[in-house]
């Protein structure tokens, strides 16, 4: 089973949940961090990173030997990261995705492709038995869907019974990407007006996708009753509650998970994993 | 002397589109003769490098000297490849593509050198 923890507003409490969900789950466990832009999770889980790939796109690498000029590349490419002009191929490193349609497309096998490294793959396991994998973007990247593609590709030999995913926040293509194939959507939201608006939107993901989802409310207590009234009307189940509370913030800050700190919502976390078993995809 | 001019509508009469990738239209006119041809430019609803897309139109269509408000790394590079002059107009809609035309043949256009600002794609070399 996949779950996807995401929220779209940042700083709800996505690695909070993320980490004590897959702490109460025991082994078997499959841990992945997709917020390839600033991975966090291993903060809280502590794995042993033993296992390193460097991962990026495949840029083309045109032959002007070969080239006749023909232009078949320039046309299929949906992002105008290749063109011809005149009796010049040019590529725009910047502009490419790395799908590889104008290698396939070239009658003259004149494009060849190399590797342009984005960020590196990292795994390793937990004290607790946790297979814990993230990826980690170079700085000044602006693409993080081929990393996080392959981050979910990249998993341990044994089939785990139960995959995380600690989504990146926003509602946009990294987190459509970490959504993408999951058996449940858990959304972590505040109640405020922008964990509201952000969490619509990210519920709006889940929907096109077909993905069931339900809700996580942290700092619960706060700010007014419109996360509540939103979820009733939208059919959302409001799966845990988690109230606003210093020493939950204090152990955050210095590193330590939720169940951690607070053991007695270890138990809260088994029913939330029971749950989302029941409401899942599969 | 062709030359490639942004425009937001289709005749010379048209205003000036100070965008370059995400011009409208180009007004293509020859500096001698003056005749005119207008023609949208297919880079408009591009889902990226619309600069690239604009600036291999124009070169396919004959254009030596490209005149718009601003030209972005990429279609810099691409007009620089096809040999074509960048030249900058006043960055304002109120002028005509005629008024342009009037204001290159008097000289009185500055040339791009450089990409005049920063693409939308920041990133991997």
């Amino acid at each position: 089973m996949r779950i996807v923890v995401a929220s779209g507003k940042g700083g709800t409490g996505k690695t909070t949940v993320a980490t004590s969900l897959a702490l109460a789950a025991g082994e078997f466990v499959h841990f992945m961090d997709c917020d390839v832009e600033a991975p966090n999770a291993a903060l809280f889980l502590h794995p042993v990173l033993d296992q390193h790939q460097e991962v990026g796109i495949l840029l083309p690498v045109v032959d002007e030997s070969l080239c006749t000029y023909c232009g078949k590349c320039a046309e299929i490419c949906e992002f105008h990261a290749i063109a011809i002009i005149g009796k010049k191929t040019l590529v725009f490193p910047e502009l490419c995705h790395g799908c590889g349609s104008c290698t396939l497309v070239c009658p003259e096998k004149a494009i060849s492709e190399r590797l342009d490294v984005m960020g590196v793959l990292e795994s390793g396991m937990t004290a607790t038995g946790i297979d814990f994998a993230h990826g980690v973007m170079n700085v000044g990247e602006p693409m993080a869907v081929p990393i996080i593609r392959q981050l979910k590709k990249w998993m341990p030999a044994t089939p785990p019974a139960i995959e995380i995913r600690d989504a990146p926040p926003g509602a946009s293509c990294p987190v459509v990407e970490t959504i993408r194939g999951a058996d449940f959507v858990l959304l972590v939201t505040e109640p405020t007006p922008f964990g509201l608006h952000d969490l619509k939107q990210v519920v709006g993901i889940a929907r096109e996708l077909g993905i069931p989802a339900g809700v996580v409310v942290n700092r619960d207590g706060i700010g007014d009753n419109a996360v509540e009234a939103y979820c009733t009307e939208a059919g959302l189940p409001i799966l845990l509650r988690i109230p606003m509370e210093r020493r939950f913030a204090e152990a955050i800050a210095s590193g330590r998970t939720l169940v951690e700190a607070a053991p007695e919502y270890r138990q809260a976390f088994l029913t939330l994993l029971e749950n989302i078993t029941a409401r899942a995809a599969v | 002397m062709k030359l490639a001019i942004s425009i937001s509508g289709n005749t010379l009469e048209s205003p000036f589109d100070p965008r370059f990738g995400r011009a409208a239209a180009f007004c293509l006119v020859d500096s001698e003769t003056d005749a005119w041809s207008a023609h949208a430019n297919p880079a408009l609803s591009a889902s990226g490098g619309a600069g690239v897309q604009a600036a291999q139109f124009i070169a396919t269509a004959g254009a030596q000297v490209a005149i718009s408000g601003a030209f972005g790394p990429n279609a810099y590079d691409a007009l620089s490849a096809a040999n074509i002059q960048m030249y900058l107009a006043p960055s304002g809609r109120e002028h005509t593509a005629a008024e342009i035309l009037v204001l290159f043949k008097a000289g009185k256009l500055s040339k791009a050198e450089v990409a005049t600002h920063a693409g939308r794609h920041e990133g991997h070399n």
